[in-house]
Order: C-alpha cells, then sequence, then structure tokens
C-alpha cells in the first residue's frame, strides 16, 4: 500500500522500526498533495517548508527514542484553529491575511506529540455550511466522486483524509461538522462531549456548541488522535477538569452486555433507502455481535434545527462582532468615519451565509424578539437534552444514520439555505445536548457514495462509542476504498 | 411577511453590517422561510421550562489575578491593519 494511504498506527511500526522516516513520508504525502489537490482542493494553505522541518525535527527525536504517538505523523488542521505564523483565514476574505501569534491547545498539544503539520484545510466560512461550498477560496470536490459535496463545514478536512492527501485531520463540529463530512467521504469522525478538548484557538463560531475532534481513516486512528487533544485547560473557562482515559485502551471488539437503542425518529421520512438500509445492516450486524438492540424515542428531535438555528446564529452574532477592522482582519480603508468603517469591512469581508446568519442571530436577540426567539429556543434545548437523558436510562448508545442522504451535486442546494440547514437534523441534537457522537463508514450507495452510521452516547461515554464503532468496523469490513482520483 | 426589507436594513445597521437594495432583495425571502420555520417552535409547550444556556451543568472558573506572561506589544499589533507602532489607528471618533 502506498504511504499516503496508510494509518497512523501502520505508520508508527514503520517509523519506530526505522524502516521509513517522517522525511519521506512528509515527502510522500507533499507529493500526493501536488498530484490531486487541483482536482480535490481540500486546503486552503499547504506550507511545504514548515512539514519538511517538522518532520527533520520529528526525525530527530525518533532516533532519540523520543516522540509521542503522533511522531512524525503528517496531519492536515482545519483553518478555524489558530497555528503560530500560519495564516488562519477561517474560509474567509476577512481573515485573508491573518496570521495567529499563537497555537490552539489542540495544535500545541499535536505539535507536542512530534506531529507533521502540512497546512490547512478548506471548511465552509467560520464553519458556517453543511457542504464547503460557502468557502471564500474555493469549494473542494468529494474524492469519491468529483462532482459531489464534501459535506461541512470540514469538508477539506474529510476530503483531505478520503483522498490521501494527510494521515487525519482535526475539525470542528457545531452542528455535524465533523460528522456529516466524515461520512460523505467514507472517513472516521469523533465529536467529542462539550469540554472534553480544549476550544482555545479555535475560531469561535457558537460557543456553547462548538468542539473539537478528530477525522482518521479507521477507528484507531481516531482513537489515537482523542488521546492526542483530550484534557482539562484553564484556558479554555468551558473545558472539563476530569482526567481524560485512554482512548486506544477501549478498542475491545466486543459489543455483549450493551444496549444499543435506536431511536424511531431518526429513521423518518426523507431518509434515502440506502443509507437505511447501509445502517440496517450495522444494527443486524452489533446485534449478532451480541448487543442487545431497543427501539428508543427522542420525540423533539424535528425540533432541533430550528432550535440550532436561532442559538447557533445568536451566538454567531456576537462571537462575530469582533472582526470589525480594528485589531485584525480586513479593513475597508476608503471609509473615513468609524461605523462607516465597521459596516463597510464587514459587509466586504463576510461572505453571503455569514451576513444571513448574523442577522438571523441579531434578530433573535433583538429587544421585542428575544423571548419568542432566542429563548424559546434554549427551553426546547432542555427538552432535546431532557429526551437524551430519556433514551439513556434506557440504552448505552444511540446508533442512527448520520445524514439522510449521501453528499448531494456541488450548486444542487445553493439557493435554498434552509433545504440544505434540515439536511443536519439527525447530528444537530447531539451538539445542542453537548454530547459525544461518531461517524463510521457502513457501505456506499449505488452511486458510489459513502454511507455513515453514527453512534451517539452519554456525556463522557467516548470510551463506548469507541468500543462499539470498533466492533462495527471489524464486523463490517472495509466499505470500499476506490476514490475517483 | 415575518420580516419587511425595512427592518433587514435596521437589523444590518444594528449588527454593523451594510448591505445593498440587490442584497436586501435577495435575502428578504430567505429570511422570511427561515423565521417561518423556526416557528414551528411554538407547537411545543415551554411552560415550567429553564431555559438551557450551556451543555454540562458547570460552575465559574475563577483563578488567581497573578500577573503572566502575555503577547508582546509588536506581535499584537501585527496583524492591524493600520498603527503606529503603539496602538491601533482608527478612523477619527471625536
Amino acid at each position: 500500500m502506498e504511504l499516503h494511504s496508510q494509518t497512523i498506527h501502520a505508520l508508527r511500526d514503520l517509523l519506530d522500526r526505522g524502516e521509513i522516516s517522517s522525511v519521506e513520508l512528509t515527502e510522500a504525502l507533499l507529493a500526493r498533495i501536488e498530484a490531486v489537490e487541483d482536482r480535490v482542493g481540500a486546503y486552503i494553505t499547504v506550507d511545504r517548508d514548515a512539514a519538511l522541518t517538522q518532520a527533520e525535527e520529528a526525525d530527530a527525536r525518533l532516533r532519540r527514542g523520543e516522540g509521542g504517538a503522533l511522531c512524525g505523523i503528517p496531519l492536515s488542521i482545519k483553518d478555524v484553529l489558530c497555528t503560530k505564523g500560519l495564516r488562519t483565514t477561517a474560509g474567509s476574505r476577512i481573515l485573508e491575511s491573518f496570521i495567529p501569534p499563537y497555537d490552539a491547545t489542540v495544535v500545541e498539544k499535536l505539535k507536542a506529540s512530534g506531529a507533521v503539520i502540512l497546512g490547512k484545510t478548506s471548511m465552509d466560512e467560520f464553519a458556517m455550511g453543511s457542504a464547503n461550498e460557502n468557502c471564500a477560496y474555493g469549494v473542494p470536490r468529494n474524492p469519491w466522486n468529483l462532482e459531489h459535496v464534501c459535506g461541512g463545514s470540514s469538508g477539506g478536512s474529510a476530503a483531505s483524509v478520503a483522498s490521501g492527501e494527510c494521515i487525519a485531520s482535526l475539525g470542528s463540529d457545531t452542528g455535524g461538522s465533523i460528522r456529516q463530512p466524515a461520512s460523505h467521504c467514507g472517513v472516521v469522525g469523533i465529536k467529542p462531549t462539550y469540554g472534553r478538548v480544549s476550544r482555545y484557538g479555535l475560531l469561535a463560531y457558537a460557543s456553547s456548541l462548538d468542539q473539537i475532534g478528530p477525522l482518521a481513516r479507521d477507528v484507531r486512528d481516531a482513537a489515537i488522535m482523542l488521546d492526542a487533544i483530550s484534557g482539562y485547560d484553564p484556558r479554555d473557562s468551558t473545558s472539563v477538569n476530569r482526567p481524560a482515559p485512554d482512548y486506544t485502551a477501549a478498542l475491545v471488539p466486543e459489543v455483549e452486555g450493551f444496549t444499543v437503542g435506536i431511536p424511531r425518529e431518526y429513521f423518518g421520512q426523507g431518509l434515502d433507502p440506502e443509507v437505511e438500509q447501509a445502517v440496517r445492516r450495522a444494527i443486524t450486524m452489533l446485534a449478532e455481535a451480541g448487543a442487545k438492540m431497543v427501539e428508543v424515542s427522542l420525540p423533539r428531535t424535528e425540533y432541533g434545527v430550528a432550535a440550532y438555528y436561532l442559538i447557533a446564529t445568536a451566538e454567531a452574532s456576537s462571537n462575530l462582532a469582533r472582526y470589525d477592522g480594528v485589531r485584525f482582519g480586513y479593513r475597508d480603508h476608503s471609509q473615513h468615519e468609524l461605523i462607516e468603517m465597521y459596516r463597510h469591512s464587514r459587509s466586504l469581508g463576510f461572505g453571503e451565509e455569514v451576513k444571513r446568519r448574523i442577522i438571523i442571530g441579531t434578530y433573535a436577540l433583538s429587544s421585542g424578539y428575544y423571548d419568542a426567539y432566542y429563548k424559546k429556543a434554549s427551553k426546547v434545548r432542555a427538552m432535546i437534552t431532557a429526551d437524551y437523558a430519556e433514551a439513556f436510562s434506557r440504552c448505552d448508545l444511540l446508533l442512527s444514520p448520520v445524514a439522510p442522504t449521501p453528499a448531494w451535486k456541488i450548486g444542487e442546494k445553493n439557493d435554498d439555505p434552509l433545504s440544505a440547514y434540515l439536511s443536519d437534523i439527525l447530528t444537530i441534537c447531539t451538539n445542542l445536548a453537548g454530547l459525544p457522537g461518531l461517524s463510521l463508514p457502513c457501505g456506499l450507495s449505488s452511486g458510489g457514495l459513502p454511507i455513515g452510521v453514527q453512534l451517539q452516547g452519554n456525556h463522557f461515554a467516548e470510551e463506548k462509542i469507541l468500543q462499539a464503532a470498533y466492533a462495527l468496523e471489524q464486523g463490517l469490513g472495509p466499505v470500499g476504498s476506490k476514490t475517483a482520483l | 411577511m415575518k420580516i419587511t426589507p425595512e427592518e433587514i436594513l435596521k437589523i444590518a445597521r444594528l449588527a454593523r453590517i451594510s448591505l445593498s437594495e440587490a442584497e436586501v432583495e435577495k435575502i428578504a425571502p430567505q429570511l422570511d422561510g427561515i423565521l417561518s420555520y423556526v416557528e414551528k417552535l411554538g407547537e411545543l409547550d415551554t411552560g415550567g421550562v429553564a431555559p438551557m444556556t450551556h451543555a454540562l451543568k458547570v460552575c465559574n472558573a475563577f483563578r488567581e489575578d497573578e500577573v503572566k506572561p502575555s503577547l508582546p506589544r509588536d506581535e499584537g499589533l501585527a496583524n492591524a491593519p493600520a498603527h503606529n507602532g503603539e496602538a491601533f489607528v482608527v478612523p477619527r471618533i471625536i
């Protein structure tokens, strides 16, 4: 197998035994990027020189017998995470020339482990989107079928893993932005429990929902990545001070004793029959492996999208107020009056979807509408969370599809934002309740596009999720590896 | 109409965003559709439900107020669209 399509754990052995060097590996990845990137468009920025320097340092550490689990492994990072000295745009024109003076905590942790950072991946502007079509730097293409979207908002991260342009990646998930592109691109994605991973250095979209997590080739790689980034960080006041377990230790392919809930509302109208069939196959597989399957209900699921689009946009309208053309980011220098400078800088710097969401959020928080919109949505959020608590009193995990359909064609939903919002219905409630969720490839559509199965767990139940996902992965076997590249 | 073009312009002013007439014309029906959709929340009786603003039951995170190293001034200014080496420069306010 070519180096660029290997897993972290396979490469770990090769690197540790000295059969390959990190420089050779990094060069192989850079060559792959050179070969396919013009067709995929997974990256906004590739930092060739820094990657090779980091690889040399990793090789030196390996020779000294040092380095962590990711030492020498080339990764990509969603362009929403601050990387010291490396341009970070959030997919927006407003940050076209922003060079962070510090690393996000997760980036700091990856570097401490010896990882090599190849570059920054494409994303929907400020993580607002479900197809990665709202990016100021172009639309990445699905490596399985270049006419289709990658999903979003971590579309570039998912595409870079699927296309062999990195070994694994970090994304962020506010309403499904790791799990849905992972599903559409046939890779594993984890959205950890809110507070499990520090958000310090993540350019905020909706702070009460955002969480950083890995996208990887298999469950073991995802667990290795999660091990590297988890843990308490005093610089993020919402980070939870609770020891992080060893996630790779949870990878036992056994599910006996597990009760898995099948939420009936996730199999309703609008679910593509091929998606349903692939997910049903996963259900059968887990049942045969000894898990007890029970039907459960999350009755308020259908209100998730409406609650989300009020809460997330309200938080975004506040978070994005910092882009005012003063301390960083784009300024319209033709304006000589302060308020007009703010307004023109923001109007020229932000894309259409971002402006739309800031306006919805400002409206939802504005005098006279606050109770009807934001407060009402926050109450529905509490009810959705209560539904989960009820379900988890009866089961350990919830199994469902990740997205109602495989990836759609580029451009198909461009003029109808609401229809794209509705495609997030199966992932959004996880964030409202702050729960962990995982997306695992479980089949291919007749059109050759990947389908994912989702496992959701209670707060801090990542180990159970990983264990069941690992068992499922072993049982299902490879779902296909023939991308369009 | 849930939201009129005049209201959109008012909200955009509050959000410090300037919109052209063409932009308002384009987003008005979109915002209208989204706001009509979220009316759906009205179907639920939320009487007696406390609003939820945080995913986990966590308390304020306090720390000692100690002086620690922070970003050097030149690094803090490095990304500014305009600065004079000491401070951010903005259009005259008074």
